[in-house]
């Protein structure tokens, strides 16, 4: 294994790709009780259309199945693996977002054999078409609980309103209707193509021996045979700059309107660096403007736009990225056309050294604290990795960063044409 | 596994608990008011932590607080509210990088620990009290959160099983206060219980991070010596804890309609055990069998052999003695998952559970108060509940006396529990799916 010391944040990470493409890191932590795992596939919501492992043709498979497998590997043919983590004392989780797929436990005890069951089921997939059909009912529930939250209805209708054709408009978890298409054959389709450990990493940090955690994982992984991978073949389609819709509406019963407005990200492909530098100044300019006591915040918030439930996010990944800035407001229209002004009329020269050093300083102290909990470092890590970027550095290129490069990123952030507003109206 | 080093010190009248560990990158401190939650008081209490954060006398406007706070390096201070059993707790929290990675800055813990006295200590008033424009932007602002409490379903089920559970009890107050009562509230009479609230509130303070006791101690002096000393603070005997056990538990069934796809069926019992009682352990295995986790017979018989919900889980209320059930289900299946609910709660009364559910469950349980000590906001949470209880309770007592439970004991304080009331919150007639 390769040892790697960061001294700026007395962190020590051990890094090995196995045999069989799998990526592994683990970072000890002696002085903590807790081991959190996390088994990460490089596969999300959005890859709906792909060549299956060993075929050239591209298929189109129906939306939501990568949730759908994440729900169904969960079951054996002994049973429900949750119990077996219990029996262990581990508190497992699964998770799906755009772009990954992520199984994780965390433990006190007992941490190579949940480790071990982590790694096996999910490397062991068993789907029957009984199961498969049992799991629709439970699915349907979780798509009629998110329909119910205006919360989620903003976020999906905001990121509808801004992409025309990139399949992260589609609902994570898919539709009533197109959940009920699945079948077990879609599973192991999708399951054989994203699922080979050459697509994954397995990221462990906490209390343990990296040199045992290193054999065991490497000795559990000699005895499995997966197929030869060549590259991935996904497709996506064509992503305009334009937004799809300016502005979107959508009726719920809700006590007070809301109102999100999107930034959608240029479409252009940048060194890893550059993404970085683009995905950091993002958010801390984000921060700067719009956290409580920033200047556009203060404005939205005695012009009595927003409340306590004003938030914003920015998200860059594989070959999409956004913003979000949205809140509770009695006014959605003033509240959108105030914000867009506010975010046209940005200028670059206003920013002075004395504020982006400020600026940098709250980042660096975000950062630390954001590793406090192994499973923010293990999340942000693999997220990273997955883009070719090492999070440990995050740190330093942070100290690195001038006024000019912050400049020079605003120069052309904001643009009228990419620029979605999307109001949840109260029935 | 190790204890955790908790020592607590009065100074000045507040009861300062240190507790020095390696485990962070950054410095917390917490400060805890405690009072009885009082329907005449709690809509103050609930504007008290909005107006505060605003700002100091020294930094008066929000703007300038935060950019000391990010000066700091993105120090975060917040102050909420939350209901404890039947006392109100208002937290001031400050979280702060560790000067340890922070070469050359070595004054920030001072003076991020000063920001929060000042908050606290010194608020932007003048003698017709709290700013006038502060206070009536953030009025506004709790209005409209009490406006929204009906948007988020399942929040808003809990709230109201518990507004007809609790009916005429105090653990019913509504922990953001009351529309009638905030329209009557003005900066003067808002400062005037400010100054009670200082004054009389149980105060304790938290200190974690790795920096030696001594260096936490100097510094907490430091600050807080600027205190009025020795106020007559509420002591426990004032609150201690007024668990009363209705004996005239009668289960009741309510059912609400509103516009949503997915019915929300929530049901409260009244347990009779509260934190630290001897029973208290068996309480919490019995949880972890009937509706803790994945693994336990609401998951596994709700979800996995019905598919009747996504989320069918329950969660105790330590302080007052209470365990809710809550699941997101079809409109049309509300008698079937009721019923399946109750099947296995009197499956817990009739002993029907292994000793391998039990096995699981003690280990899970140990496993999340283990982990919970690797979080500094869960570790003084944790150790708060001794103040609370006012029983000492050590990490390590707990996991021992948990781990004696016997199948008698699990049995014998499910037949204590008391169903109480069922509330189902589900679709308007002709409003369902399917």
């Amino acid at each position: 294994m390769n040892k790697h010391i960061y001294s700026d944040i007395d962190e020590t990470l051990y890094t090995e790709k196995l045999a069989n493409g799998l990526t592994v890191f683990l970072l000890p932590k002696p002085e903590l009780a807790k081991t959190h795992a996390l088994f990460t596939t490089n596969y999300g919501s959005i890859d709906l259309h792909f060549a299956p492992i060993g075929k050239d043709e591209v298929i189109t498979v129906p939306e939501g199945v990568a949730h759908f497998l994440e729900h169904k590997l969960f079951e054996s043919e002994e049973g429900d693996v949750f119990h077996d983590f219990s029996k262990q004392g581990a508190s497992a989780n699964a998770y799906t977002s755009f772009t990954k797929t992520a199984y994780l436990f965390t433990a006190t005890d007992q941490i190579e054999k949940n480790v071990e069951t982590l790694i096996d089921f999910v490397q062991h997939p068993y789907f029957t078409d009984e199961s498969v059909e049992k799991e629709k009912g439970i699915i349907a529930q979780e798509i009629r609980m998110y329909d119910d939250q205006p919360d989620w209805q903003a976020f999906m209708g905001t990121i509808k309103a801004m992409f025309q054709n990139h399949p992260i408009n589609v609902d994570i978890a898919g539709t009533v209707e197109s959940i009920y298409q699945i079948t077990k054959e879609d599973l192991y389709t999708c399951y054989h193509t994203f699922y080979h450990p050459e697509n994954m990493v397995l990221f462990i940090a906490g209390n343990f021996d990296p040199e045992k955690m290193g054999q065991l994982i490497r000795e559990n992984q000699d005895k499995k045979q997966f197929a030869k991978m060549e590259q991935l073949k996904r497709k996506f389609p064509n992503e305009p700059n334009e937004v799809a819709e300016r502005e979107k509406r959508i009726t719920m019963p809700v006590s007070i309107p809301k109102c999100t407005l999107g930034i959608k990200r240029v479409n252009q492909q940048l060194s890893k660096d550059e993404l970085l530098i683009e995905d950091l100044l993002q958010d801390m300019l984000l921060d700067y403007y719009f956290s409580k006591g920033g200047p556009f915040y203060e404005e939205l918030y005695n012009e009595n736009l927003i409340d306590d439930s004003f938030f914003f996010e920015s998200n860059i990944d594989r070959d999409f990225g956004y913003v979000l800035i949205g809140s509770n407001t009695k006014d959605p229209k003033q509240f959108s056309e105030r914000l867009k002004s506010m975010l046209l009329g940005i200028q670059e020269a206003n920013l002075n050294v004395e504020t982006f050093q400020r600026i940098k300083k709250k980042k660096i102290g975000q950062l630390l604290r954001m590793m406090n909990r192994l499973e923010n470092i293990a999340n942000a890590y693999t997220h990273y990795h997955m883009l070719g970027i090492d999070f440990f550095t995050l740190l330093s290129v942070v100290r690195e960063l001038t006024l000019e490069d912050a400049k020079q990123f605003m120069y052309s952030w904001i643009e009228e044409e990419r620029l979605s507003v999307c109001t949840i109206d109260a029935e | 596994m190790q204890e955790i080093q908790e020592n607590i010190k009065d100074i000045n009248g507040f009861n300062v608990h240190y507790i020095p560990n390696q485990k962070y990158k950054t410095l917390t401190v917490v400060l805890k008011l405690r009072a009885p939650l009082d329907r005449d008081t709690i809509t103050k209490r609930a504007l008290l932590p909005y107006v505060l954060k605003q700002g100091t006398k020294q930094y008066p406007s929000k703007q300038e607080l935060q950019i000391k706070l990010d000066d700091l390096y993105g120090a975060s201070l917040s102050i909420d509210g939350a209901k404890k059993g039947e006392n109100h707790i208002i937290s001031v929290r400050l979280d702060i990088a560790n000067q340890k990675f922070l070469a050359g800055d070595s004054s920030v813990f001072e003076e991020g620990l000063q920001l929060l006295y000042d908050v606290l200590f010194n608020p932007n008033v003048d003698d017709q009290g709290f700013n006038k424009s502060i206070f009536t932007r953030e009025k506004e602002t709790l209005k409209q959160k009490n406006l929204s409490l009906k948007d988020d379903k399942m929040s808003y089920a809990n709230l109201r099983l518990i507004d007809e559970m609790c009916k005429g009890e105090p653990y019913a107050i509504h922990v953001h206060g009351y529309l009638d009562d905030l329209e009557k509230i003005t900066p003067v009479s808002l400062f005037s219980y400010y100054q009670q609230v200082v004054a009389n509130d149980q105060i304790d303070i938290y200190v974690q991070g790795d920096l030696s006791e001594e260096n936490m101690e100097k510094t907490i002096k430091k600050v807080f010596q600027q205190a009025n000393k020795n106020q007559p603070r509420l002591k426990h005997k004032d609150l201690n804890e007024r668990h009363v056990s209705k004996t005239d538990v009668i289960p009741k069934e309510i059912v609400e309609t509103d516009k949503v796809q997915q019915a929300k069926l929530h049901i409260g019992y009244r347990t009779n055990v509260t934190f630290g009682e001897p029973a208290y352990y068996a309480l919490h295995v019995l949880n972890g069998i009937f509706g803790g986790f994945p693994s336990s017979k609401l998951f596994i018989n709700v979800r996995e052999k019905n598919s009747l919900a996504y989320y069918a889980a329950s969660r105790m209320e330590s302080h007052k003695g209470l365990l809710f059930v809550f699941s997101g289900i079809a409109p049309e299946d509300f008698e079937k998952a009721r019923d399946i609910i109750k099947k296995q709660m009197e499956a817990m009364k009739q002993g029907d559970f292994t000793s391998q559910n039990i096995a699981e469950a003690k280990a899970v349980i140990t496993n999340q108060l283990l982990e919970t000590f690797d979080s500094p906001q869960g570790t003084i949470e944790f150790l708060y509940q001794q103040v609370l209880a006012n029983k000492k309770i050590t990490p390590l007592h707990f996991v021992e006396q948990l781990n004696k439970v016997t199948k008698e004991e699990i049995v014998a304080v499910a037949k204590r529990l008391q169903e109480d009331t069922t509330y189902l919150l589900t679709a308007e007639k002709g409003d369902s799916h399917e």
